[in-house]
């Protein structure tokens, strides 16, 4: 178990600054997702972290040793990779045997720990099998049973779920959850999707252009975005944001409702809207419209399907906004500030 | 439909008339190792005595006199200790350097790659004087040796270009999992890289000494006694040089071209992928 | 934060895990073994064309110009210097058309496909100098009365009963022997490369043609003509790289001859230099290759840039 702290770590590739000043904390046990969109940097973060990529500038500490000058082997990490990565020339067993093996391991020693790995992934009858005969499935887990049997300090997760189809993500994320709970031990997970970096994250750092936006619970970043970015990327669909003289007010969809359902009590901000096109989604109706105004502003809203007013293409409606579920942002740096009087 | 079979057909006359032509002076070996020396020496101008056919039945006396009245079994063994030992050497070498330019070296690694495969061009015509001049001046001259030190320079740079795409062609992830696993780089190339290149090493193998076999000019300028001789040396140069030498000799050609020819055929793509590089990526 | 990297910083046992070491002790033996055995015989060769270096005496006096003085006055040496271009350029021309229509019909596939093509890459697979040697007896070369060429000509008639060819008797007859073997042997390599350019094209590409109303002649000139420009530059670089600064032929059919008519600058260089002892003058005359090496090598790095961007 492990704290992994990095500190004004920086990547450049040429030009390029991948990873840009990050300074990040996983605490001992902690499951920290890295999330942004893909060329953010949140990969190369990671390969840094694993030592795979020599860092720029910066350090990087585990367990509160620099780690900078150690190769991968000495870091006493496990890493999935997006692609698994299974050995195809070696079985399920040997695959799992392999960092055992590294270490020198006796051989009934060996046995004994891929067994117990195999058992706490459930895939013991697979064993003898070549990664070729396993489904997508089936190699996450042997993939995950060769990272824990070495019982690293740190976890790194690359996307481990994205080669999975969409129902079996469903339950690996459900089980990746527990079973990091279970073993407690310090992961550090990225991904590009924010559901799922929702889902299972203890916290979550947003990275954009080589630089962490904002860090904090799936609550915080949801309902508090830091700034404009963030809140556009987390959460679909995302905060709905216009200008306003010096500043940019935001609000989620689903915050952005017909003035009918609001008690009288409510602090309301009021919008006409211009709804352009409808989907129903089922659960929920998607409207999309604009504010009319000197400039047309996009929006949507979002119904659940709790509320029942009749809405059609073409019209206008009055539509509202609880003042306190309105965000703020500065209009030159997109940094959230406070609210202000409209 | 029948214009179908008409393409069809045509297709296959042309490819057949060019089948003949390559396979032509193959199928003279294979009839002159066969033929007894009275129907083989048959002067051209009687046109009763179709020289196509065997007019007296066929003998085995050709490759009696060519294993045991003649240096061949020589020149075979050569063939093998050069091959042999330039194999080695090109795998010890060829195998760091096109694992170094696939993986290690960055940006600059493809440049490389192109400049060393560009020194296999350096053609031996251009350097047996300098080369002759240095075996001389290291007393090599009439070894073989001088074909052991030498042969690997057209050898290194193929191999290494052909090792540097089959090693580009071995996902990194794995590598790197490797490294992650408790390895170390070189480990990890030993447990995971190697075993995954099976066949670019088979690759680079057959290369290698199909391009001994081949090697005529080097081999002229260097070795002067007929025992010192390789099979493609030697069987030209050395053989036989009576008049009634043929039998023996396209005996030799045949024996020695065939099982080249094979082995070459079963890895004929991984050559071409070699020679066109990057031009075929499409 | 300096002092815990000094006291973390772990010297040798992790030395290997240095990329840059690493990558540089891994390519240094072929770097090495180029170097010493190619890129220095290279400029010994281009040094000893200015000395009159003899074999078996190992100081030379540098004389100048004078090597190439006395070969550009040299009517062998031009001759040389004359086949060796005109080998090359008319052999290339010849494989570059057949193997282009050996291509188009290898490219259907069709049962019997495989042996066929084994077959037909024999040429190029065997030993040249063995090959040559069967080239010999068959057209007669040393035997011109026992040649299946001269018998089968004779049969269909095209050859009276009392004529002959002696194939390496004459300048001009030895010539088209020397460029048909040359022919025959670069066939398959042009065809197979070809080929492999002609499969790489998509498929999709020539359906989105015909699906434009593009006819056979317009696809041919339009899409895969073009797309199999850089896979056929190859096909012909190499082409005349093998056969430019190939004396195995020459060597083994005619040995220059008649009267020093078919030598090559290669088989020149290695009469007068190895043969003849006189290592200065076949160095000079090797040299001449060096130009031809040159544009080549621009060539297919061009060729690689050009791949490479698209």
């Amino acid at each position: 178990m492990a704290v992994v702290e990095t500190r004004g770590l920086k990547k450049y590739f040429g030009k390029v600054r991948a990873v840009d000043g990050v300074d990040l904390i996983a605490h001992d046990g902690e499951f920290l997702v890295l999330l942004g969109p893909s060329g953010c940097g949140k990969t190369t973060l990671m390969r840094m972290i694993a030592g795979l990529e020599p860092p720029t500038a910066g350090d990087i500490l585990i367990g509160g040793q620099v780690v900078n000058d150690l190769p991968p082997r000495a870091r006493r990490i496990a890493m999935v990779f997006q692609s698994y990565a299974l050995y195809p020339h070696k079985t399920a067993f040997d695959n799992i045997a392999f960092p055992l093996k590294a270490h020198g391991l006796k051989r009934d020693k060996i046995k004994e720990k891929v067994e117990w790995a195999a058992t706490l992934l459930g895939i013991t009858h697979l064993l003898d099998r070549k990664p070729r005969e396993l489904s997508g499935g089936e190699r996450q887990r042997v993939a995950l049973a060769r990272a824990i049997v070495r019982e690293p300090t740190v976890f790194l997760l690359d996307e481990p779920l994205s080669n999975l189809d969409a129902k079996l993500r469903h339950a690996a994320r459900d089980e990746l959850k527990r079973f990091q709970r279970s073993i407690g031990t310090t992961t550090i997970y990225v991904t590009h999707d924010q559901v799922e970096a929702m889902g299972l994250g203890d916290r979550i750092a947003v990275m954009h252009e080589g630089k962490v936006r904002q860090i904090g619970t799936p609550h915080e970043t949801y309902h508090e975005p830091a700034d404009t970015f963030v809140a556009t990327f987390v959460g679909t669909p995302p905060m709905n944001l216009i200008a306003r003289d010096r500043v940019i007010i935001g609000f989620r969809p689903e915050n952005f409702l017909p003035i009918e359902i609001y008690s009288a009590r409510d602090d309301l901000v009021k919008f006409h809207f211009h709804v352009r096109r409808i989907e129903h989604l089922g659960s929920d109706r998607l409207l999309y419209g604009s504010l009319p105004g000197k400039d047309d502003l996009s929006v949507i809203a979002k119904l659940p399907l709790t509320v029942s007013v009749n809405i059609q293409e073409g019209r206008r409606y009055e539509f509202a906004v609880r003042a306190e579920d309105l965000k703020f942002f500065e209009r030159e740096t997109g940094l959230r500030t406070e609210a202000q009087p409209l | 439909m029948i214009k179908k079979i008409g393409t069809q057909l045509s297709l296959y006359v042309v490819v057949l008339l060019f089948v003949a032509f390559a396979v032509f002076p193959f199928y003279w070996m294979a009839v002159s190792t066969f033929k007894r020396n009275e129907d083989l020496f048959h002067v051209a101008t009687d046109p009763t005595h179709n020289p196509y056919l065997f007019n007296l039945p066929p003998t085995l006396e050709h490759l009696t006199q060519l294993f045991f009245e003649t240096r061949y079994v020589t020149f075979v063994l050569n063939t093998f200790f050069v091959g042999a030992l330039v194999v080695v050497i090109t795998l010890l070498i060829a195998v760091p350097a096109g694992y170094s330019l696939a993986r290690l070296a960055g940006s600059w690694g493809e440049k490389l790659g192109i400049g060393i495969f560009l020194t296999y061009l350096v053609p031996p015509t251009l350097l047996f004087i300098p080369l002759a001049r240095l075996i001389a001046l290291l007393g090599l001259q009439d070894t073989l040796w001088s074909l052991v030190l030498i042969y690997p320079t057209f050898t290194i740079p193929f191999c290494t270009w052909l090792l540097m795409g089959f090693f580009k062609s071995i996902p990194k992830d794995i590598e790197e999992q490797a490294l992650v696993d408790g390895y170390s780089r070189l480990g990890a190339i030993v447990k995971t890289v190697l075993p995954l290149s099976v066949p670019g090493l088979l690759t680079v193998v057959i290369f290698s000494f199909t391009l001994v076999m081949q090697e005529f000019v080097y081999a002229l300028t260097f070795l002067l006694s007929v025992g010192k001789m390789t099979i493609s040396l030697g069987v030209p140069i050395a053989l036989v040089l009576d008049v009634y030498r043929w039998g023996p000799l396209m005996a030799a050609t045949l024996i020695s071209s065939i099982p080249v020819a094979i082995l070459y055929n079963l890895f004929l793509d991984r050559f071409i992928a070699g020679f066109t590089g990057g031009a075929v990526k499409g | 934060m300096e002092i815990a990297r000094k006291v973390h910083r772990v010297g040798w046992r992790y030395l290997l895990d240095r990329e840059r070491l690493l990558s540089t002790l891994l390519i240094s033996p072929a770097l090495g073994y180029i170097l010493l055995l190619i890129g220095v015989p290279l400029l010994l060769a281009i040094y000893l064309s200015f000395t009159n270096a003899i074999s078996g005496h190992l100081e030379a006096d540098f004389v100048g110009l004078k090597n190439f003085r006395t070969i550009v006055t040299d009517p062998i040496f031009l001759q040389a210097l004359k086949n060796t271009f005109i080998f090359t350029f008319v052999s290339q021309l010849i494989v570059l058309i057949l193997a282009k229509i050996l291509a188009l019909a290898l490219a259907k596939s069709f049962p019997g496909r495989p042996i066929l093509r084994f077959l037909i890459l024999l040429p190029w697979v065997a030993p040249i100098s063995l090959t040559t040697l069967a080239w010999d007896w068959v057209l007669g070369a040393s035997n011109s009365s026992l040649s299946v060429i001269n018998w089968t000509l004779r049969a269909v008639g095209l050859l009276g009963p009392t004529d002959w060819i002696y194939w390496t008797a004459f300048p001009e007859s030895a010539m088209a022997a020397i460029i048909l073997i040359h022919v025959w042997r670069m066939l398959p390599f042009a065809t197979i490369i070809i080929l492999a350019g002609l499969t790489s094209i998509p498929q999709e590409i020539h359906d989105a043609a015909t699906v434009d109303g593009a006819g056979w002649w317009r696809r041919l000139f339009e899409i895969t003509l073009p797309l199999m420009l850089p896979i056929v530059a190859v096909a012909v670089l190499f082409g005349v790289i093998f056969t430019a600064t190939d004396m195995t032929v020459v060597y083994i059919l005619t040995r220059g001859g008649p009267y020093n008519s078919t030598h090559v600058l290669a088989s020149l260089a290695w009469q007068r230099g190895i043969f003849g002892g006189q290592l200065g003058e076949g160095a000079a005359i090797a040299i001449f290759l060096l130009p031809l090496l040159i544009v080549v090598a621009i060539l297919m790095l061009r060729l690689a840039r050009r791949t490479e961007v698209t």
